[in-house]
């Protein structure tokens, strides 16, 4: 039914894509929570480069992080001096370039989850005796969990169809680092494998169906509960 | 409203629960205030919206700081801004009942009450479960109780943290009529059974005066009045902040008995003189707290022959309150007992023309009428 080819590509995808979302759920909700529940100068120049990825072109993306993360980068000098890990031209490097690209659209979705969430609620939760760190697992993220879903599901998506930054950064190797978009991208560019190129095709489609089903699912699942408790 | 509530001993302790001084600035709002409140029974915050009574709530609970100035309870530091000390209000324990319930909606009710127990103190749970009358309710979600039910859970659930002091924030607010009045008796019993002294913020007269044992007027950021409510409630100059027209003194009087045949109850003040209310649902040998309106209470220089007031009380003229020209009614204020030994104080209205045609002095002895209308019995 599905050739190896293709088979490797998805199991590629959904790896590079899966990690992707994990490394950055942590960093992202906290970041979410510091920018919805906290003043503090540069405020707003840490929104504008939270953004960047979403304007600026993925390729520039992909460059700045060969130039940070590459064997001659700060950064990856440092990981690789320290840890022995090389993130260029490895899944593992996908996946940072996935998240990377995703970060914004899960700071955001979450961000205005956790704005809707009644701060007179935790004020409550604190007279109660609740620190700040019950208050935030107990109210907070709980309240917040359909905002939370949404933004997790939206972050898989656009990590599972990075390009751009991608190959520019973690190249198209079969095997490695040749997800989905980058099979498709090398099957466009061979003659006569236009049949090939349309599987994939439909493939793609029915894998970004079907992430946005479960997450309307998810989401609608999870608001019904607060529902049910709600009114 | 209820009239009758039962009487708790105000007077406990000299010593203070809660000792603040504390400035506030909002924008043109200013909060001035310095008070010592004492350790137990109800004591009010009481004025009108803008007076600055929830924002020192809020302090007291640590929800806003105050500018300058400090709070303490009992020996503890809460807030002073003076050394840098700001306990946040987790480590308060102050528990606190909000104008909105603000139940946890992904909670049930037995989750609610629970999140701030200290310990397993299933005991505690149990007891302020029956208090409340909540117990058919436990395992529902907020969203699913009526308002009244609401409030109740979010009074058990602040009572479960085992707090040192209890803050109560207009906690009627949206409720209708009976309702008012089903709650109002729950913390009135609450202010009974149960030993932490209660900060209650309200607007309403009628509120205060039925579960109020000490009260603290506020008006635009200052304290106007403070001290005990029963004190607070002889003076004139007070009468068009605590209920105007409406305005009531309060006795307290014991249970004796009960005349079922004519549905009355005979009570007894502490000079020995008797009153008859519509039967209460109290037991012979309950302290009651009356509530008078000054309206209700008529005089007579001697004792009248036959006439359907049932309340007839020897009296003395203490004190003729200040009257105009052009003004119609004055009031006056009379001494139950004999002066320090069992003296109780009531006050009653009439117009000023009554006043001058019966001559009434301080110091004359008059018969003071009350309607029995007037003591209205504690729904239950």
């Amino acid at each position: 039914m599905l050739s190896p080819l293709e088979v490797e590509a998805i199991l590629i995808s959904l790896r590079v894509a899966g990690i992707a979302v994990a490394w950055i759920l942590v960093p992202g909700i906290a970041l979410a929570w510091l920018m919805a529940r906290h003043e503090f100068r540069g405020k707003a120049l840490l929104d504008g480069v939270l953004h960047l990825p979403l304007v600026l072109p993925p390729v520039v993306v992909g460059y700045l992080l060969l130039l940070s993360l590459g064997r001659q980068g700060w950064l990856g000098q440092w990981l690789n001096e320290w840890f022995a890990v090389s993130l260029p031209f490895t899944w593992q490097g996908a996946a940072v370039a996935g998240g990377v690209m995703a970060f914004p659209l899960l700071v955001r979705a979450v961000r205005l989850s956790l704005e809707a969430v009644d701060v007179d609620l935790e004020a409550a939760a604190s007279t109660l005796g609740a620190g700040r760190l019950r208050v935030l697992f107990t109210i907070t993220l709980p309240l917040a969990l359909p905002g939370l879903l949404t933004g997790t599901v939206l972050a898989f998506a656009r990590a599972l169809s990075e390009f751009g930054a991608t190959i520019t950064f973690a190249a198209n190797i079969p095997g490695e680092t040749r997800t989905l978009p980058l099979a498709l991208y090398t099957l466009i560019q061979t003659p006569g494998q236009e049949g090939a190129a349309a599987r994939l095709c439909a493939l793609s489609v029915v894998i970004a169906m079907v992430s946005l089903m479960a997450s309307e699912w998810l989401a609608r699942r999870a608001r019904r509960r607060l529902r049910q408790r709600d009114g | 409203m209820s009239y009758v509530t039962a009487a708790h001993d105000g007077a406990a302790d000299a010593r203070s629960a809660l000792t603040l001084d504390v400035e506030q600035r909002l924008g043109e709002f200013s909060l001035s205030a310095s008070l010592a409140l004492p350790a137990s029974g109800v004591t009010a915050l009481f004025g009108p919206s803008g007076s600055g009574k929830t924002s020192l709530l809020r302090m007291i609970a640590g929800l806003d700081a105050p500018h300058r100035g400090a709070i303490r309870l009992g020996d503890e530091t809460l807030v002073d801004t003076a050394r840098g000390v700001r306990l946040p209000p987790h480590r308060r324990r102050l528990g606190v009942v909000f104008q909105e319930p603000r139940l946890f909606p992904h909670y049930r009710v037995r989750g609610n009450l629970t999140y701030g127990m200290r310990d397993a103190g299933h005991e505690r749970f149990d007891a302020v479960v029956e208090l409340l009358g909540i117990g058919a309710l436990l395992e529902r979600f907020p969203a699913t109780l009526s308002g009244g039910e609401a409030r109740r859970v979010a009074i058990g659930r602040a009572l479960l943290s085992e707090p040192r002091l209890l803050l109560m924030d207009e906690p009627l607010t949206g409720l209708d009529g009976a309702r008012k009045q089903e709650l109002l008796d729950y913390i009135a019993r609450l202010a009974g059974d149960i030993d932490i002294p209660i900060v209650y913020v309200s607007h309403d007269p009628d509120e205060l005066t039925a579960i109020a044992d000490h009260l603290v007027l506020l008006e635009q950021g200052r304290v106007v009045a403070d001290g005990p409510l029963e004190a607070l409630l002889q003076r004139f100059e007070l009468t068009e902040r605590l209920g105007g027209f409406d305005a009531a003194t309060l006795v307290t009087a014991t249970v004796e008995e009960h005349d079922p045949h004519y549905a009355l109850s005979r009570l007894r003040l502490a000079d020995g003189q008797w009153l008859t209310l519509p039967a209460v649902d109290a037991a012979p040998g309950t302290r009651l707290r009356l509530r008078i309106p000054v309206r209700e209470v008529a005089l007579a220089l001697d004792e009248p022959g036959a006439i359907s007031y049932r309340n007839r009380l020897r009296a003395t003229v203490e004190e003729i309150g200040p009257s105009r020209p052009g003004q119609t009614a004055v009031e006056l204020r009379l001494r139950l007992g004999e002066k320090g030994i069992d003296e109780q104080r009531l006050r009653a209205r009439l117009t000023r023309k009554s006043l001058d045609e019966m001559g009434l002095k301080p110091g004359m002895s008059v018969v003071a009428l009350v309607r029995s209308v007037a003591f209205d019995t504690r729904h239950s």
